[in-house]
């Protein structure tokens, strides 16, 4: 091997390292790519939450009991409420509202009141989940008390009135002349008992 | 093979010391290879097993579909074909399919020796026949494969699942990790083992759009591998992110799924760009018109692929800027798209074009593109969405778009290079009658599609009301035509692999790239020192 040559060869294997380092520093950005985006994936769930809570996207309503004081009331708007009720698969629970529908002012506190009975032989937790149709109405309707806020649990055959103590807020939107309020009823018992 | 030797030079790099031109032989040769062109053909191999194996699916839906009634298999079954149908197509024909190609192509058009990490790519390819061994699998169990739609959305594929969602997650996990780890290595490659002289503005397009492409899934497949990890848990270990009674939200699964999904499906068109790009010029006899434009157009519809996922989902019952603003932002994406077609329009225009097979199935790919293109603007726009959402015209826009976009692109690059690849010219009679069947079926199969979905034909059903059986006979009689034409093509690799006219160096006049520049089939080893670029 001639002394050129040898020369060549050198320069060819410093040619070689900065390649691999150049190569080993790519794949390390992309990889911090991965790695971050796979996080943003899971990061999307709070991210998703809190962008419903400021805009009530998505028709869901607020988990904390609103207070009810120095509310004042519009009598000139007249707001028509509606309850649904639906039971989750699974559930062996009568589950209704005892009334249909109210119509309220704007600003005023309406209590209103739930059946629910459990027409099974065994014990079960139940949850209600409400959500709110028009979904940015959901902002505006104000929960003072609620069932929902806490589970249910009935024994076999039990059967129990549920409240509900709400007021609209003045700020509703003028176009929106009805709120539909609907919960789910799930059964939670085996997340409860463990 | 006589070619091994030509590029045996004597020097070598010596991290690449077990870089030889004599190949191990048998099975241990695929399955230790870290080649390019080795792992290129095996994914180009796996991709037509798989797209063989979706279509059969394919076929037992459209035979359930001939007649309306129940005749052939049961919904659940049905349910499942539909499932695994578009789930082998997306990640198990399309995808590896453009990874092939990638493989083969990607280091001889920038003019490297190989990819630039080897045993990755080795890698990359061997867990992906796992992962289809482990979702063909679930067949075999009792309750069946999964059954909620390619698209599994929460709570079918989490409180209704049926028991096959274990396997399906860890199936998706392993297609997962194979794409970026594929992903990383074409970026990898681009960015440092371009031959000397190669700008990222010389790159051939072809190059830039599978840059751009791998770029993608870098993003949007660890995303999946999220949505597909909270479903498992959902499913098994009691969380609740998609679960309401606990707390979480079904909607939020299409968002994060969507979030995924619409820039995964610019992974499956980008790529078919940049292959007509490549076989529009050669046989226009033109240069591409408005090359730095239709980089510049891909790297847009790759942005805007990030904010538009929410057109999917018009009908979940979002606010009303919601969908004012996804419903623009997806209609902007006609734009570079537009751009797109003008130039191959515009390459062609007063061209000595010439209608090899590849321009045949390139040709096609513009018109029959443009067609599912505007089938998206339509259901881009809100309000017609609400009639068109899930039915069967939907089904025909992104069968017109994955069909006769995505896969005659393929076809069309596989028919350019199979010369370079094998050292043969192929059968051209043979070729031609696997496009014009393949034409014909193609339309009769997802055409009458539009009118069924207007006329307000749901999708992902196995009967249907009468009205629609006339259509229905027609689609199923173009989808088995279409099934039995792609055995011509089958007949006709295996045929140019086997022998065939001597094909040179550059069998298409019109065609340029360095992988014009080596001889035909391409050595085991090709630019192991870079070429010359001016």
């Amino acid at each position: 091997m001639t002394n050129g040559e040898s020369q060549n060869k050198l320069s060819e294997q410093t040619q070689a390292k900065t390649h691999d380092a150049s190569v080993k520093k790519t794949v390390k950005k992309l990889m911090l790519i991965v790695f971050g985006m796979f996080g943003f994936g899971f990061a999307m769930v709070p991210l998703y939450d809190v962008f419903c809570d400021i805009t009530g996207l998505n028709g869901k309503t607020s988990n904390v009991a609103a207070s009810y004081n120095a509310v004042s009331v519009d009598t000139e708007r007249t707001i028509t409420v509606q309850f649904l009720t639906r039971t989750a698969k699974g559930i062996p629970w009568r589950f209704e509202p005892m009334i249909n529908e109210v119509k309220v002012h704007p600003g005023e506190r309406k209590v209103v009141k739930f059946y629910a009975k459990n027409e099974s032989v065994s014990n079960i937790v139940g949850q209600a989940v409400p959500s709110v149709s028009p979904g940015r109405a959901a902002v505006y309707f104000q929960k003072i008390e609620c069932f929902c806020f806490n589970n249910q649990p009935l024994k076999a055959s039990e059967d129990v009135e549920m409240g509900l103590q709400f007021y609209v807020d003045v700020d509703l939107p003028d176009d929106v002349s009805t709120i539909t309020l609907s919960y789910t009823l799930y059964d939670i018992t085996s997340s409860v008992d463990s | 093979m006589t070619t091994d030797v030509i590029n045996d030079q004597s020097e070598h790099d010596p991290h690449d010391g077990d870089h030889h031109d004599h190949k191990m032989t048998g099975l241990k040769r695929w399955l230790y290879t870290t080649n390019h062109k080795d792992i290129g053909s095996m994914y180009l191999w796996f991709s037509f097993i798989m797209f063989l194996t979706g279509g059969v699916m394919a076929l037992v839906i459209r035979a359930e579909l001939f007649q309306p009634g129940l005749q052939i298999i049961e919904p659940d079954f049905f349910n499942q074909m539909t499932t695994v149908h578009g789930l082998i197509m997306v990640f198990g024909a399309i995808m590896p399919a453009f990874t092939g190609l990638a493989n083969w192509m990607l280091p001889m058009m920038v003019g490297a020796p190989d990819m630039a990490l080897p045993r990755l790519n080795n890698w990359s390819f061997w867990i992906l026949p796992f992962a289809f061994a482990i979702l063909l699998s679930t067949f075999f169990l009792e309750s069946g494969a999964p059954n909620f739609g390619w698209t599994f959305y929460a709570p079918l594929s989490t409180t209704y699942s049926n028991g096959s969602t274990a396997l399906f997650v860890f199936a998706v996990h392993i297609m997962g990790i194979s794409s970026i780890m594929g992903a990383i290595n074409i970026v990898v490659t681009i960015m440092n083992m371009r031959a000397p002289g190669m700008t990222y503005m010389k790159m051939p397009l072809f190059v830039w759009t599978f840059f751009i492409t791998a770029y993608l899934l870098i993003a949007v497949m660890p995303v999946l591998a999220g949505t597909v990890t909270m479903v498992l848990t959902d499913t098994y270990f009691g969380t609740s992110f998609f679960d309401a009674a606990g707390g979480g939200d079904p909607v939020m699964f299409q968002h994060i799924f969507w979030f995924f999904g619409h820039p995964e499906v610019y992974i499956m068109i980008l790529p078919a760009f940049g292959i007509v790009s490549t076989t529009i010029p050669a046989f226009a006899r033109k240069p591409l018109f408005g090359y730095s434009s239709m980089v510049y157009a891909t790297a847009s519809i790759a942005f805007l692929s990030f904010i538009v996922w929410a057109h999917h989902m018009f009908t979940t019952g979002m606010p009303l800027f919601g969908e004012l603003f996804f419903m623009y932002c997806t209609m902007l994406i006609a734009v570079p798209t537009g751009v797109k077609v003008f130039n191959w329009a515009a390459t062609m225009w007063r061209g000595s074009i010439s209608f090899e097979t590849p321009m045949l199935f390139s040709i096609a790919f513009v018109i029959l593109f443009t067609i599912g293109g505007f089938s998206g603007l339509m259901l881009a726009m809100t309000p017609v969405d609400f009639q068109y959402h899930d039915t069967y015209f939907v089904v025909a826009h992104f069968h017109y778009v994955l069909v006769t976009g995505a896969l005659f692109s393929i076809f069309a690059g596989a028919y350019y290079w199979l010369p370079k690849w094998t050292g043969y010219m192929y059968n051209d009679t043979l070729s031609k009658w696997h496009f014009w069947c393949s034409l014909v079926s193609v339309n009769l199969l997802f055409f009458p599609m539009h009118f069924l979905g207007l006329a307000g034909m749901p999708r992902r059903i196995p009967d249907y009301a009468l009205q629609f059986a006339d259509f229905n006979k027609w689609v199923s009689i173009g989808g088995f035509a279409f099934g039995l034409s792609q055995l011509i093509f089958l007949v006709l690799v295996i045929k140019c692999i086997r022998g065939g006219d001597k094909a040179p160096a550059k069998p298409w006049d019109g065609a340029e790239g360095l992988e014009w520049t080596v001889p035909s089939p391409a050595p085991y080893h090709t630019f192991e020192t870079p070429p010359k670029i001016d």
